[in-house]
């Protein structure tokens, strides 16, 4: 269950932008910011469910794209004053490939 | 690297308020040291008065208490003198022999209240309003004596004797002048304003030169040059407050009246700082806080090293804190020479309001009694707008202009109940108690705490009303106001730089302007993407990441997170092919909802996002393309059926609203951007409430801009009557590109027209011909770019890859 599942390469993102990876229990976003770093979260705002994957990515965050809240990727939480959290999920590259865990 | 030291002299309103700042930027700079006189922790000066007139408690006016300071690693000295500054050897040195270290040192040393060199001035019993232990020693004498006397009838004395008068002292007001507030108030609303104070219950000797304080040891009577002798058991001296400089001064720091700054706010010492009342910036000094906040701001950014910002100045606006008087003053109020004044009276109801003005801008204003409009008046003088098209109501106020849709009433009248932000169901006491408790300044705190006005804003006026009733005047008044968080220029200023230094690209204006971000945020660069965009036309390469989902994926994102797609049907024709290929489909895709939307096209909600290509592609196949529904963007033209048909058509209405659709379809806009062409007044597409809208009439064409019947109705005004429909589409095409070279981005045409004025659009497109044909020659050139289909685009195979699921698991 919880092994490393290959699920594309770096490249197949855009930068600053952002691809879904679909799971029977809900999609999982997969981000790439403009300086190369990858995450990965539910593809649900902590708001209203609203999906992350669609937002702007800006610096290491996301803007939902339904009512502007603002989620930072590496640790999934809404930032202040908003509350709320998403899942964060294991994410690497190697050589340009990304590998993901999902649970 | 051992981290720099920082050390404040001054724990006052501006010294703190500076190190937020530099927090908020560089949280790890320094090692930061706070020396502060008093014994509290930082609190609120300006409420001393709710709390002497017994409206608030002390506890009520803190604003960062202990926690805060260790919290973020600050060591506070309370209770602390400064006495010494070696600048040599970078060191502090307190009353009480403790020294200090600093790499940089800022001084907050804020003003000391002018005490008249009276005889008796030592006496026990004569105070300045200054400080908590002042407060605390009129609290006493309150409770143990009967007689007060507050010398000076500014904006400090007044509030001191109704503190002193609510705590049920008789209080007797001294001034020198014969009218009070003069340095806010002009005559007509110091009269009011005398009149409503004696109301209740203060006394007042105008024109009166004390003598002498006369008392052993507590003061017991004041006496006046003309013989006149009145009981005193308290005196309050608010004459004046001068910039607390001994420090400084005897540092050998240059010094004036305050300490000299430049405009980064740093002192003839490179490695010290100074902010607040204790400053003095281009031969000016400060009795207010909101320059002091912009003052904070600018220096914090020099301490975390960005050096960006400049401070240049205020302008400022007041309001006097004694409940149930309305009153406030701002700018040049008194006028004279060169300028006009429009007043308004109205003595049965005590109010008065009075603008100063100049070539149509406000200069300044006093308003009495009814002070609703302050704001509005304050941003029309800031941003200088031309007032010359509603000079005959501007002083009946906002209200009375024809686009208040939901605003209007005095928002302190309102119950706590009363739905002030629509759109997030947010009623006036949680954000009065947001701001209260959480001690908010500033709109944009409380837009982040409530969100209240942080959706469609235009509740704006009112949240800011409730700010400055909660609170005073806090709201700090920069010329123009930033774009947002990651930069301190404004949507002009960028503007302006992207064209003269010919920035190209969102990292070369990131780079140029000193960005605070790496790269932008989600209200920035949607922003910077579309002035890139219309600055440079021919050679821009637009970023799909910088704009929102809708715009990037050209449909509606749903609550669902499905989309809806809205087809162009030019200028509300449509045909049985048309329809029978929308109707396939909606079959075909299993599409849940078709709806006739209120632009007059047909809408199919809940597209899934994997299906849009393939969506597109049947819908292009027949024929159509993007209706840009999503976009800011032009939308749809409206028509009525027009002469073709109607019994009233008096021109081809319906032909026109095509021609002027395929004419300007595709372009991108500061904001959405609907048309409408009626075939006669009767006006059945309702063009009156459009951002372009023309009415046909029997002898030509009459052209309406700046309509909206969205958030805040606003009617259209009349532009101009032209003759033929070559002319309507040459205005059009001119109008849309002043619009996209001068809007700034989310304005519709409306505020954007009530900012800069309906002569001035008129002086560019209808006065000015030559003008108008290169402006309708620059949208030509952008269009022979803009009008490429994008659906057609994405739903090329190629790109269909970004639809689709990166995998699919399970
Ligand atoms: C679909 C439609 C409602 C309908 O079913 O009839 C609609 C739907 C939306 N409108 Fe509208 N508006 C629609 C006609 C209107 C009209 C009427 C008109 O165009 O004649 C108005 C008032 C006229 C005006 O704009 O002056 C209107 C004033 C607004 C506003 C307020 C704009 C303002 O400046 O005050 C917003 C909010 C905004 O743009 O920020 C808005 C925003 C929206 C958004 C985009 C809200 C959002 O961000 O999701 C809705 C998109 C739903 C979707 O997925 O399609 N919609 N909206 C109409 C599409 C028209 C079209 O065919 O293109
Ligand atoms: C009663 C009252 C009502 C007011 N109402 C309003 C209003 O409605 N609107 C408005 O805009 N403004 C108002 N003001 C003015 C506003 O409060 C001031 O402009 C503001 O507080 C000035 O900030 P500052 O940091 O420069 O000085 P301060 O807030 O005075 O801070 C200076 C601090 O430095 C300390 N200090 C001085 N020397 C030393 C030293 N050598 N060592 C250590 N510490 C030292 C002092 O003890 C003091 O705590 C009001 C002021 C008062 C007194
Ligand atoms: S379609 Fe327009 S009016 Fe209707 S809910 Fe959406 S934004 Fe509001
Ligand atoms: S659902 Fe994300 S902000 Fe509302």
């Amino acid at each position: 269950m919880t092994d490393w599942i290959e699920i594309g390469r770096l490249d197949d993102i855009p930068q600053q932008g952002s691809r879904v990876v679909a799971n029977a229990f809900g999609n999982i976003a997969v981000f790439r910011t403009g300086d190369d770093r990858v995450f990965a979260l539910r593809d649900r705002c902590p708001h209203k469910g609203g999906p992350l994957s669609q937002g702007i990515v800006h610096g290491s965050r996301i803007t939902c794209p339904l009512h502007n809240w603002v989620i930072d990727l590496e640790s999934g939480s809404a930032q202040a004053p908003d509350e709320g959290h998403a899942a964060c999920f294991p994410l690497k590259i190697e050589d340009g490939v990304l590998w993901l865990k999902p649970r | 690297m051992a981290k720099q030291k920082l050390v404040l002299i001054g724990n006052g309103m501006a010294g703190v308020r500076t190190l937020e700042e530099l927090l908020k930027l560089a949280p790890a700079q320094y090692d930061i040291t706070v020396f502060g006189a008093e014994p509290h922790p930082n609190y609120n000066r300006m409420l001393l008065s709710p709390v002497l007139a017994g409206e608030k408690k002390l506890e009520d006016i803190i604003i960062n208490d202990d926690g805060w300071y260790a919290g973020h690693g600050i060591t506070l000295h309370k209770g602390r003198k400064i006495t010494r500054i070696d600048r040599r050897k970078r060191l502090v040195m307190t009353e009480d022999g403790m020294e200090a270290g600093y790499d940089r040192l800022l001084l907050a040393t804020g003003s000391v209240p002018f005490i008249l060199p009276l005889p008796g001035r030592d006496l026990e019993g004569v105070i300045g309003f200054r400080d908590i232990r002042d407060v605390d020693l009129m609290l006493q004498a309150s409770a143990h004596y009967r007689h007060a006397v507050v010398i000076g009838g500014g904006l400090l004395g007044l509030e001191a004797a109704n503190g002193l008068r609510k705590q049920g002292m008789e209080v007797t007001v001294v001034h020198v002048l014969d009218s009070l507030m003069e340095r806010q108030l002009d005559k007509p609303a110091a009269a009011l304003l005398k009149r409503a104070l004696e109301e209740n219950g203060l006394n007042f000797l105008m024109e009166a030169q004390t003598e002498a304080l006369l008392g052993d040891t507590r003061v017991r009577a004041i006496r006046f040059k003309d013989g006149l002798e009145i009981p005193a058991d308290l005196v309050v001296m608010a004459v004046g407050i001068r910039p607390n400089i001994e420090l400084a001064k005897s540092a050998g720091l240059h010094c004036e009246r305050g300490i000299v700054v430049n405009d980064t706010l740093q002192t003839y010492d490179p490695r010290i700082y100074a902010v607040g009342e204790c400053v003095q910036h281009r031969g000016n000094l400060f009795g207010l806080v909101a320059p002091l906040f912009e003052q904070a701001k600018v220096c914090a950014n020099h301490l975390a090293e960005y050096g960006i910002g400049r401070y240049q100045g205020s302008v400022t606006s007041t309001k006097l804190k004694v409940t149930g008087i309305d009153l406030f003053s701002a700018g040049d109020f008194q006028g004279g020479d060169g300028f006009e004044e429009l007043a308004f009276q109205d003595p049965a109801r005590g109010v008065y309001k009075k603008l100063v003005v100049r070539d149509n801008r406000v200069k300044g204003a006093v308003l009495y009694g009814d002070t609703v409009d302050g704001a509005w008046y304050f941003q029309l003088m800031r941003e200088a707008t031309d007032i010359g098209d509603f000079r005959d109501t501007v002083l009946f106020g906002r209200a009375h202009m024809a686009d208040e849709g939901r605003e209007g009433n005095s928002v302190m009248s309102m119950s706590d109940d009363a739905e002030i932000c629509g759109c997030n169901g947010v009623c006036k006491k949680p954000i009065v108690d947001a701001i209260s408790q959480k001690k908010l300044f500033t709109l944009d705190d409380v837009r982040a705490h409530t969100k209240a006005s942080a959706s469609c804003g235009s509740c704006t006026g009112l949240v800011e009303q409730i700010l400055a009733a909660t609170v005073g005047n806090f709201e700090p008044a920069p010329q123009e106001k930033p774009m947002c968080k990651c930069t301190e220029h404004s949507h002009d200023g960028v503007r302006k730089a992207i064209v003269e230094q010919r920035l190209q690209s969102l990292p070369a204006v990131f780079a140029a302007l000193g960005w605070k971000t790496p790269d932008g945020c989600h209200s920035c660069r949607p922003a910077l993407n579309y002035y890139l965009l219309c600055a440079w036309p021919e050679s821009y390469q637009d970023d799909p990441q910088s704009r929102f989902i809708n715009e990037r994926v050209h449909a509606n994102i749903q609550k669902d997170g499905t989309y809806s797609v809205v087809p162009r049907m030019w200028g509300g024709l449509t045909n049985p092919t048309e329809l029978r290929a929308i109707a396939d489909v909606a079959d075909k895709f299993k599409i849940p909802t078709v709806k006739v939307t209120g632009g007059q096209r047909i809408d199919l909600l809940g597209v899934k996002k994997e299906d849009l290509p393939a969506v597109w592609a049947d819908l292009n196949a027949a024929g159509m393309v993007s209706g840009h529904a999503y976009g800011k963007a032009l939308r749809t033209v409206k028509t009525c059926v027009g002469s073709e048909w109607c019994r009233f058509g008096t021109q081809d209405s319906t032909g026109l609203g095509v021609q002027l659709e395929k004419m300007t379809w595709g372009s991108w806009t500061p904001h959405k951007f609907k048309m409408a062409v009626s075939g006669c007044p009767r006006n059945c597409a309702e063009a009156t409430i459009k951002d372009f809208g023309v009415v046909c009439v029997d002898s030509g064409y009459e052209i309406h801009v700046g309509g909206n019947g969205g958030i805040k109705i606003r009617g259209t005004d009349l532009l101009c009557k032209v003759a033929s429909e070559a002319e309507v589409l040459e205005y059009c095409g001119a109008f849309m590109q002043l619009y996209r070279e001068e809007g700034r981005y989310l304005e519709r045409t409306a505020p954007w027209i009530e900012r800069v004025g309906l002569s001035y659009v008129k002086s560019r497109i209808v006065e000015d011909a030559e003008g108008r044909k290169a402006l309708f020659s620059r949208f030509g050139a952008s269009q022979s770019r803009a009008q490429a289909d994008p659906w057609a685009e994405l739903a090329q195979p190629a790109q269909r890859d970004q639809f689709l699921p990166l995998k699919q698991l399970g």
